[in-house]
């Protein structure tokens, strides 16, 4: 019963998740942006632009000229996160189909990935006593704002409680993966039966659900930033967008 | 209150044994401290004469929201900046107007929230079922008014976009709101009175075609006295090579005039045919300000039909911060393409590209000890430092006005790094919002710069600062008196050139004190 309930769970957010953002994406790159907006000084090329979106998004760049402190805190979260999620790659892949060297470089992983959890839940504790503490951050933090936090925290905690408290059992919490994963529908391998991983993956799942109406956009979004993905090009190339370009014609409304 | 980011400051000030204030200080946090500073609304007129509706309709709302509606499928801007904030607060110490009045509503995000609010309410899954879970709020006349409000004590100088990590550009938003409350018939006086004068007449200062002539003949006579030769300032010359568009301030306000007389120097130094033109009398385009493509393209075009009307080959623009903008970023968007102008030059060119080419060519020759009572800084006008570029590297907006000045004068020296290239700080004047009735929020966003200022002419004895924005030299000329300095403190970098430039056929020393004039 429980597991029917999570394996349909389970199905359900991923397909809103790759839907959600992948509509939103879709909608990104439909919505024109009529004029150049470059934030300058800004590179002159393609290759320019992509070297400086690889630095905003590798090392937040600009986070870092603005503040030290969301920088590191931010910082460490999200590489805690990206190695976290490296890690879980080996309960959702089936080895036979992972080319070696890949395989062997998630095993490689493993013990940092295992370290990485507490600098996520540690930066994000650090942003949080900003949001509470700093009298600016207070003030435009919606309780939405918190509850996100609240909710990466308490995915972070109780997946290191299994780690090191109360471990599940990683083999059949595998196998229920991989049923999932070959669709065999209504035979799901059954759930370990753990507290603490049901609390963890109803907290992963309302994270997939509320992805594509939340800030978590952000992620998306970074790529679509006109003043970041702009090249400064104005006088050399005419920049003009179909709704633009049918004022001149006179064809079409704005 | 703990407030980390105070401490940090107060950290670094006292390992300075500095005594003066840090130029970014930061306030303390007044709740609606500027809440109710409210500038003149547009008229009826000035509405209608933009295609903006003279009467807030009945059904004002609904208009509201279906333009929201209509800008969030034209403008990716406004989408993924409205989607993508995080709330992480790293702009939030970012805007001088906030520095200045400790209002948190000038916080860059919080400005944002004014309009994120709404649109969340409206346009987001969460903001309609749980608005007060994610700030969402519905739209009453009391959001119009904070909107009306907070949106025009932005100077839309983009110091926010530097810093966010997804380079959220509050000026965006501003422009959106500004243009969603003329589509109710609620603009702003100031602003759209300008325009509609452009469109009649030609310029921002509505000065007609012989009121320019005059002007520029007077004009002529003073140089003539002060150099001893005829310099002209040209106007609808048909056939010229060069069409200079400058601020109309350069016909009538100071320091602006002196600038404009450097231009004319060094086109007669270099013996270029060029001309200005009475319909495009203006290279400030106020359209940007209220977020209007049509407006702003209206007024450009205006620069294209001289162009041609005239037969020029080049365009170049005089020293203005948000015309440059519009000149190098946009032009070739809203009038190009410029094929018919001469391909090798890049259209439009920014005098100070002009002059310094010359320069870097050993064309131009200065007497420097003529700006030798002065010790100047550089005021990186925003929107030349954050929206555009010169020549051809990035960053060429910071160097080449700098190696003008330093070709002109023997003592520059720069103010603190966080205050100047990408990380100026505005004026307090730019984006709309130089008018009386704004002097309180222009006062106080102009102090981050003042007390910069103060700095360097404490510590390093300098006398006056140079500006290239038309904005810019008006509102320093307004504010300086307030923080204890002198008006005339504020320069225009062609005035400097001006002071300096070596002009080959001037007559001797001598000669020109006893006022003699040379045949031309
Ligand atoms: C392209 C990938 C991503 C980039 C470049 C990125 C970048 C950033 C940056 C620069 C910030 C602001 C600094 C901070 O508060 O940490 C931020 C905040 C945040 N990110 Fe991401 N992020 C990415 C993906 C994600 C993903 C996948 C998640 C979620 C699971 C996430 C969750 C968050 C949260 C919750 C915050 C707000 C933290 C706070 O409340 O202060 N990010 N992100
Ligand atoms: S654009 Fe400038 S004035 Fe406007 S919010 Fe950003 S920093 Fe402030
Ligand atoms: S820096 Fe950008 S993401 Fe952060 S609060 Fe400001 S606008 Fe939002
Ligand atoms: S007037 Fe000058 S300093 Fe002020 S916003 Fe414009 S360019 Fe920036």
């Amino acid at each position: 019963m429980i597991t029917t309930i999570f394996a349909l769970a389970f199905y359900f957010a991923t397909i809103l998740l790759i839907v959600g953002v992948g509509y939103r994406i879709y909608e990104y790159t439909i919505v024109p942006a009529p004029l150049k907006i470059a934030t300058t000084p800004a590179p002159t090329t393609t290759t320019g632009v992509v070297y400086r979106m690889f630095r905003e998004v590798a090392l937040f760049e600009s986070l870092f000229k603005a503040n030290k402190w969301i920088w590191i805190f931010g910082y460490m979260f999200h590489v805690g996160l990206l190695l976290v999620l490296v890690r879980h790659l080996r309960y959702f892949l089936d080895p036979r189909f992972v080319p070696g060297i890949v395989w062997y470089g998630l095993e490689l992983i493993q013990p940092i990935g295992k370290y990485a959890g507490f600098a996520m839940i540690a930066g994000l504790a650090g942003l949080w006593a900003r949001r509470v503490l700093v009298n600016r951050v207070r003030y435009i933090s919606s309780p939405s704002d918190h509850l996100m936090l609240a909710l990466l925290i308490a995915i972070g905690a109780s997946g290191m409680i299994m780690q090191y408290v109360n471990p599940t059992d990683i083999t059949s919490l595998k196998n229920f993966f991989m049923s999932l994963a070959y669709f065999n529908l209504f035979d799901w391998q059954p759930l370990p039966d753990n507290l603490f991983l049901m609390g963890h993956l109803t907290l992963v799942l309302t994270l997939m659900i509320i992805f594509p109406y939340s800030k978590l956009l952000h992620a998306p979004g970074i790529f679509f930033s006109p003043s970041r993905n702009q090249v400064d090009n104005p006088r050399e190339v005419r920049h003009i967008v179909p709704w633009a370009k049918s004022l001149e014609d006179g064809s079409g409304k704005k | 209150m703990s407030d980390l980011d105070k401490s940090e400051l107060d950290e670094a000030l006292a390992g300075a044994g500095i005594e003066l204030p840090d130029p970014l200080e930061m306030p303390e946090m007044k709740p609606g401290a500027m809440g109710d500073l409210h500038s003149f609304e547009a008229y009826p007129q000035h509405e209608t004469d933009l295609g903006f509706p003279g009467e807030r309709p009945d059904d004002w709302k609904e208009v509201v929201i279906d333009k929201m509606a209509d800008l969030r499928t034209r403008y990716r801007s406004f989408r993924v900046y409205l989607d993508s904030c995080v709330k992480c607060g790293a702009c939030t110490d970012k805007c001088h107007y906030y520095l200045g009045s400790g209002d948190p509503k000038n916080m860059p995000v919080a400005r944002q929230d004014l309009m994120r609010s709404v649109y969340r309410r409206y346009f987001t899954l969460p903001g309609k079922y749980f608005p007060w879970l994610v700030g969402a709020r519905d739209l009453t006349e009391d959001v119009l008014d904070e909107w009306y409000n907070y949106y025009h004590q932005c100077s839309q100088c983009r110091r926010c976009s530097v810093y966010c990590p997804y380079g959220i550009d509050t000026a965006e938003i501003s422009m959106a709101a500004r243009e969603i409350m003329d589509s109710i018939g609620k603009g702003q006086k100031y602003c759209n009175e300008i325009i509609a004068k452009v469109h009649s007449i030609g310029n921002n200062l509505g000065m007609p075609a012989k009121a320019i002539l005059a002007t520029m003949e007077d004009f002529e006579e003073e140089l003539e006295e002060d150099t001893g030769i005829a310099i002209k300032l040209p106007v609808d010359k048909k056939g010229a090579d060069i069409l200079l568009v400058t601020p109309s301030a350069d016909f009538f306000a100071e320091p602006h005039i002196d600038g404009l007389f450097g231009y004319a120097k060094v086109f007669h130094e270099l013996g270029v045919d060029w001309t200005l033109s009475t319909t495009a009398s203006e290279a400030g385009n106020f359209g940007m300000f209220i977020g209007s493509y049509e407006n702003m393209r209206k007024v450009s075009l205006r620069i294209r039909e001289a162009a041609l009307e005239l037969g020029v080959k080049r365009i170049v623009f005089g020293e203005c911060g948000h015309a440059w903008r519009v000149g190098y970023a946009f032009l070739n968007t809203l009038a190009g393409p410029w094929d018919f102008l001469d391909p090798r030059y890049p259209v439009p060119q920014h005098i100070c590209e002009f002059t310094n080419d010359a320069i870097e060519n050993g064309e131009l020759k200065f007497d420097k000890t003529k700006n030798d009572h002065m010790t100047l800084t550089f005021h990186d006008s925003c929107n030349v430092a954050r929206a555009t570029r010169m020549g051809d590297k990035p960053g060429g907006q910071f160097e080449i006005p700098r190696a003008v000045i330093k070709a002109a004068c023997n003592n520059y020296h720069d103010m603190e790094d966080d205050t100047i290239g990408e990380a100026t700080v505005c004026c307090g004047g730019g984006g709309g919002i130089l008018t009386d009735d704004l002097m309180d929020i222009r006062v106080k966003g102009a102090q981050p710069r003042m007390r910069a200022l103060r700095k360097v002419t404490e510590e390093h004895g300098v006398t006056n600062m140079a500006a290239i924005c038309a904005i810019c030299k008006s509102q320093f000329a307004k504010v300086l008196p307030k923080y204890d300095f002198n008006m005339e403190a504020i320069q225009s970098v062609h005035q400097l050139v001006s002071n300096a430039i070596i002009m080959s056929d001037a007559p001797k020393e001598d000669d020109t004190k006893s006022k003699s004039k040379k045949e031309d």
